[in-house]
C-alpha cells in the first residue's frame, strides 16, 4: 500500500521513515515523498493509474496550499484518500478541508499513535 | 447703560469660557479615546501576530518531540541488544552514558510537551469571539465546574482535602454568557484556589487549617458578583497588579503557563465585567467578578 507524504518540511522524510520502520520493513506500507503540491502532483501523474493510495498533506506550504492540492486531487483521483496534517488546527481550516472531502485531519505535533491508527485500519480493510 | 454693556460682555466672556473649558474637554477625551483605539490596535495586530507565531512554533516543535521520542525507542533497542552480550567494563560504561542519554532526551520531549501545552493555551486565548452568549443559570453553571475542578484536582498528582462551601443567591435567574469560555474563568479560578490552599499546606505543616473553597453568587443593582475565596497562602502587594498579565506565574518550574489569569480576564472583559483581588498574604484571596446584566 503507497502512501504519499506532502510537506514542504525536508525532515518530515526522515521522520516518516523512521517512525514506520517497521511497517516499512515488513513492506505493510511504502512511503513516497513531495515537498510541494505541485510536486504532488507530478508524483500522482507520472503513473496511471497512480499507485498511490493515501495521501498525507500540510496545509501551509509555499506555493500550492494543502486545502488546493486536496481539491485538485479529489476532482483527477476521486478514489485517493487524503488527510490533512497541519499546524493550524483551527475550525475554519477543519471544516474547509473536511467539507472538501478529507478523510481525516491530524494536528502538529503528530501524535503517530494516531497516525498509525488511521493506516492499520486501511490496511485490515485491504487485506479483508 | 453702559453698566448693561459691560455687564453683557462679561457674561459672554463667561460663556465663551465655558465653552472653551468644554472644549477643553472634549479634546482631551478626543485624545484619550484616539490612544485607546490605538492600543487596541496594536493589541489586536499582537494578537493576530503571536497567533501565527503561536501555529508556526507546531512546525518545529513536532520535530523535537518526534524526533526524540524516536531517539529514545532506538536507545531502547540498544540497550535490549546489550543486555544479551557478556558484560565487560567497556559494555557497562556504555550502558551508563546510554542512560545519561535517555535522561537527556526525557527532558527534551517533556519540554517539548510543554512548551506544545503553551502555545495551545496562547491559540485558545488568540481565538476569542467565537462564542455565543446564551441566557445561562450561573448557578448551575458555578456548581458544574467547580465540580469538575474538584475532581480533575483529586485525579492530579497531587490532590488535597478541600471544603467547598457554595453561598449562591436564588434571585439571579438568567443571565448571557459566553458559557464555554466563562467555564473556564471558573476552573481557572478554582485551580489557582487549589494551588494556593497546597502551597499553604505545604508552608504551614501541622498548622491545621482546613482548606475551604467559598464560591458565592449575587445580584445587586443589575450587576451579577461571583466571588471565589480560597483560605490559601494570599498574594503579596507587590504582585497583585500584575497576576492578570499574560505570562505572569508564581507557580513553580513547569506547573503554570501564566495565561490562566489573563484569560479568565479577558473573557470577563468580553462580559463587560470586571475582576478584582482582595487578598491577604498567608490568609485568604478573593476573586470577585462583577458582570452587569441589564
Ligand atoms: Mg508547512
Amino acid at each position: 500500500m503507497k502512501i504519499l507524504i506532502v510537506d514542504d518540511e525536508k525532515d518530515v522524510e526522515m521522520l516518516f521513515r523512521q517512525k514506520f520502520r517497521k511497517e516499512l520493513r515488513n513492506n505493510e506500507i511504502q512511503l513516497d515523498f513531495a515537498f510541494s503540491g505541485e510536486e504532488a502532483l507530478e508524483v500522482l501523474g507520472s503513473e496511471n493509474p497512480p499507485s498511490v493510495v493515501y495521501v498525507f498533506s500540510d496545509i501551509n506550504m509555499p506555493g500550492m496550499t494543502g486545502l488546493e492540492l486536496l481539491e485538485k486531487i479529489k476532482s483527477k483521483y476521486p478514489n485517493i484518500l487524503v488527510s490533512m496534517i497541519s499546524a493550524y488546527g483551527d475550525s475554519d481550516n477543519y471544516n474547509k478541508a473536511i467539507n472538501s472531502g478529507a478523510k481525516g485531519f491530524f494536528t502538529k505535533p503528530i501524535d503517530f499513535e494516531n497516525l498509525k491508527t488511521e493506516i492499520s485500519q486501511l490496511i485490515k480493510q485491504k487485506e479483508g | 447703560m453702559k453698566e448693561d454693556l459691560e455687564e453683557q460682555i462679561e457674561k459672554l466672556k463667561q460663556l465663551l469660557l465655558d465653552k472653551s473649558e468644554l472644549l477643553d474637554q472634549s479634546q482631551k477625551e478626543v485624545q484619550l479615546f484616539k490612544e485607546q483605539v490605538i492600543k487596541n490596535e496594536k493589541l489586536a495586530s499582537l494578537g493576530m501576530l503571536s497567533a501565527g507565531i503561536a501555529h508556526e512554533i507546531k512546525n518545529p516543535l513536532n520535530f523535537i518531540n518526534n524526533f526524540s521520542e524516536l531517539s529514545i525507542e532506538f536507545l531502547q533497542e540498544i540497550e535490549d541488544i546489550l543486555k544479551g552480550l557478556e558484560k565487560t567494563e567497556a559494555i557497562e560504561d556504555i550502558e551508563a552514558i546510554l542512560n545519561d542519554l535517555k535522561y537527556n532526551l526525557d527532558k527534551i520531549q517533556q519540554n517539548g510537551q510543554r512548551v506544545n501545552r503553551i502555545v495551545t493555551s496562547m491559540l485558545l486565548q488568540s481565538r476569542g469571539n467565537n462564542g455565543v452568549f446564551e441566557p445561562t443559570d450561573i448557578n448551575q453553571l458555578i456548581k458544574e465546574y467547580v465540580n469538575l475542578a474538584f475532581h480533575g484536582m483529586r485525579a492530579s498528582k497531587s490532590p488535597i482535602n478541600v471544603k467547598i462551601e457554595f453561598d449562591l443567591s436564588e434571585d439571579i435567574g438568567l443571565i448571557p454568557l459566553k458559557q464555554e469560555d466563562f467555564s473556564r474563568v471558573i476552573l481557572n479560578l478554582c485551580n489557582n484556589a487549589f494551588d494556593a490552599m497546597r502551597e499553604n499546606n505545604n508552608i504551614s505543616q501541622g498548622g491545621n487549617r482546613e482548606p475551604v473553597l467559598k464560591i458565592s453568587t449575587r445580584k445587586k443593582d443589575n450587576i451579577v458578583i461571583i466571588a471565589v475565596e480560597d483560605n490559601g497562602q494570599g498574594i503579596s502587594e507587590d504582585i497583585k497588579d500584575k497576576i492578570l498579565q499574560p505570562f505572569f506565574t508564581t507557580k513553580k518550574g513547569t506547573q503554570g503557563t501564566g495565561l490562566g489569569l489573563s484569560i479568565s480576564s479577558d473573557i470577563v472583559s468580553a462580559h463587560q465585567g470586571t475582576i478584582n483581588i482582595e487578598s491577604k498574604e498567608g490568609f485568604f484571596t478573593k476573586f470577585i467578578i462583577k458582570i452587569p446584566v441589564s
